[in-house]
């Protein structure tokens, strides 16, 4: 009786051994996944690089063209996409909210973690709340605030709101919280450096793999943001995301330009993912179990 | 910003202390007790600024007859009793919902079962992640303008695709079903990986013993992904399913371009969302008032129909187990 249970257990064991292994199937099912996400990229690659005569042409093309270049030149002599500038503009308000979202985010969060003063739940409790209010509600009157001082059309509207976010302070206050020690900073402490040296010689490079992962998703979502700067630049001032919606308004037939406007405002995210795609991904999923 | 604000203390600036070192001491502790402050004022400030006062005012704003900057009247909440027989308002409350569960529920279920394929031991599972993930990178405004072409009428691929079945020739922008599900197509390419990832943490957490329990008891592979993973992801599908439902009722940017960034959704408001009516009114129609609003509204359903979910998924997933 026990010999049967002893065999029936360890068949049942090496069972769920096999189950951990990917069959066939799901190779299958995963190759097929990744081949749906990709299609659409690579179609839009191709268009970009075909003539607008094959865009009604059955079958439709699933083969690179050569004309990538002439739509290219096509997309920044355009004159009312201002497509070089909204590159121009993407790029600035990127960088500029990531390091600065990054920066007072571990400086908030280092304080949060690591310093001990008054309010400091309370206040903590209060950035939590603010994640969970959408920032699109107060669009209205953020974009009359714009009027007010005059900021309407002006680059600096789509950079100051976002200068730090209620996320990233979340965020970095978690991962400080178990990747410095505190014998670290009593250390600094005892040998005289001040809170501000600490945070920048002690904790902001024990932040770094965190830092980086914030700093790649704001990049990423300052890149494809739409509805605010839609709502607050003007069409000749616009960001890259803006700049498309103008070519798809206003050359709704021409999609070769179109396309290879999509592809240009891809590109530099692509590399992005290319060169950081282990980190972003460690990035959701760690976030995703803390939350 | 506002670095500055560190007061040096006064008192001490006039009389210096007759010791180096008491000086010095004194200042350690202002450090000390300052910084703390210091370093997280500037999220509060700005949040206070771009964040606190535009959503209060939004809602002092919604209180007022407000057409163009400059000349508004109180009316208390005329605005919203408009809305409520407002019928391009319910409309667009409509195509949101309608959209946004078009959108979820697929994308979730198919989360759950790509989580559950990627959470096995295969060759190079990086690159499988990166696969699924690679619709994060690009916008949604180029999204929109590859899938728009794809749900074209005349030279769309779906439509050339789907003759091979008989289907004849759907013109996906005209009807509010097809238009629904052209946009519900684009939301869910672009995050059913994201999702899938985050579901995937969720189950890396579960202990695999649980499985070998529930494998010697007998319990084949879909069993157990239906008694073991999705009760003690239960968390996880909270968390993803309340971040799609603030995600899904925001829509905006997808049934605008699938639109050719016309903000109506079409000649019959087929598929205008509530954001989408929102913004014609505030900033084509010039009426702040009423826009904002549409905002409250908007919020309103968003904070109840998050806590709708959490409280349904939370019975059903403990009715599972």
């Amino acid at each position: 009786m026990k010999a049967v249970i002893r065999r029936r257990t360890h068949r049942a064991v090496a069972g769920s051994a096999r189950l951990w292994q990917a069959s066939p199937l799901t190779y299958v099912v995963l190759i097929f996944g990744v081949v749906l996400s990709a299609f659409p990229l690579y179609w839009m690659f191709v268009v970009a690089t075909r003539t607008n005569a094959v865009v009604g042409a059955v079958p439709p093309p699933f083969i690179a063209g050569q004309h990538l270049g002439a739509n290219l030149r096509r997309l920044f002599d355009n004159e009312q996409a201002h497509f070089a500038k909204a590159l121009v503009n993407s790029a600035i308000a990127s960088a500029v909210v990531a390091f600065s979202t990054v920066f007072f985010s571990s400086l908030a969060g280092f304080a949060f973690a690591k310093l001990r003063f008054r309010g400091r739940n309370a206040l903590l409790l209060l950035i939590v709340g603010t994640m969970m209010v959408p920032v699109q509600m107060g669009i209205i009157p953020l974009y009359m605030v714009m009027v007010h001082v005059h900021w309407t059309g002006k680059l600096q509207a789509v950079i100051v709101p976002f200068l730090v976010t209620g996320f990233g302070v979340f965020m970095m206050r978690q991962y400080a919280g178990q990747a410095v020690p505190d014998e670290l900073i009593e250390a600094a402490r005892v040998d005289g450096a001040s809170t501000f040296r600490i945070f920048w010689s002690v904790v902001l490079p024990a932040l770094r793999p965190a830092a980086s992962v914030l700093a790649l998703f704001t990049f990423m979502q300052t890149w494809n943001d739409f509805l605010w700067p839609r709502a607050v630049l003007n069409p000749d001032n616009p960001t890259v995301q803006v700049s498309l919606a103008l070519l798809n308004s206003a050359y709704f037939n021409d999609y070769t330009l179109m396309f290879a406007g999509t592809v240009v405002a891809t590109v530099p995210l692509a590399i992005v993912f290319v060169v950081f795609g282990r980190q972003i991904i460690g990035g959701i999923m760690d976030g995703a179990v803390k939350a | 910003m506002a670095l500055d604000v560190r007061p040096a203390p006064g008192g001490a600036r006039v009389a210096p202390p007759p010791q180096r070192r008491r000086w010095r001491t004194r200042l350690s502790r202002l450090d000390v007790s300052l910084s703390p402050y210091l370093y997280i004022s500037p999220f509060y400030l700005l949040f206070l600024v771009f964040g606190l006062f535009p959503l209060g005012y939004t809602f002092w704003v919604s209180l007022n007859h407000w057409e163009i900057i400059g000349g508004h009247e109180y009316i208390g909440l005329q605005n919203y009793s408009r809305l409520l027989t407002d019928d391009q308002f319910w409309n667009a409350v409509g195509n949101t919902f309608g959209m946004f569960l078009l959108a979820t529920v697929p994308q979730l279920l198919l989360a759950l079962f790509l989580a559950n394929a990627l959470n096995r031991k295969m060759r190079a599972p990086t690159l499988f992640r990166m696969g699924v993930l690679l619709p994060l990178v690009t916008s949604i405004a180029a999204v929109a303008i590859v899938f728009t072409q794809i749900f074209g009428r005349d030279y769309g691929m779906a439509n050339w695709f789907l003759h091979f079945f008989g289907v004849h020739k759907i013109d996906w922008q005209a009807n509010k079903w097809s238009a629904w599900l052209a946009v519900a197509t684009m939301v869910d390419w672009r995050w059913t990986g994201y999702n899938s990832l985050i579901f995937l943490a969720g189950m890396q957490a579960i202990p695999r013993s649980l499985y070998e329990a529930a494998a010697i008891d007998g319990a084949t592979r879909i069993r157990q992904f239906w008694s073991v993973t999705v009760p003690l992801l239960r968390p996880t599908i909270i968390f993803v399913t309340i971040i799609s439902t603030i995600g899904g009722l925001q829509l905006f940017t997808e049934p605008l371009m699938f639109n050719s960034g016309y903000m109506n959704g079409g000649s019959l408001r087929q598929s205008q969302t509530v954001m989408m009516y929102m913004y014609e009114n505030a900033f084509q129609r010039f009426q702040y008032g009423y826009g904002s609003a549409v905002a409250w509204m908007l919020f309103l359903l968003i904070l109840v129909f998050s806590l709708l979910n959490f409280l349904i998924i939370r019975r059903l997933s403990r009715g599972a187990t």
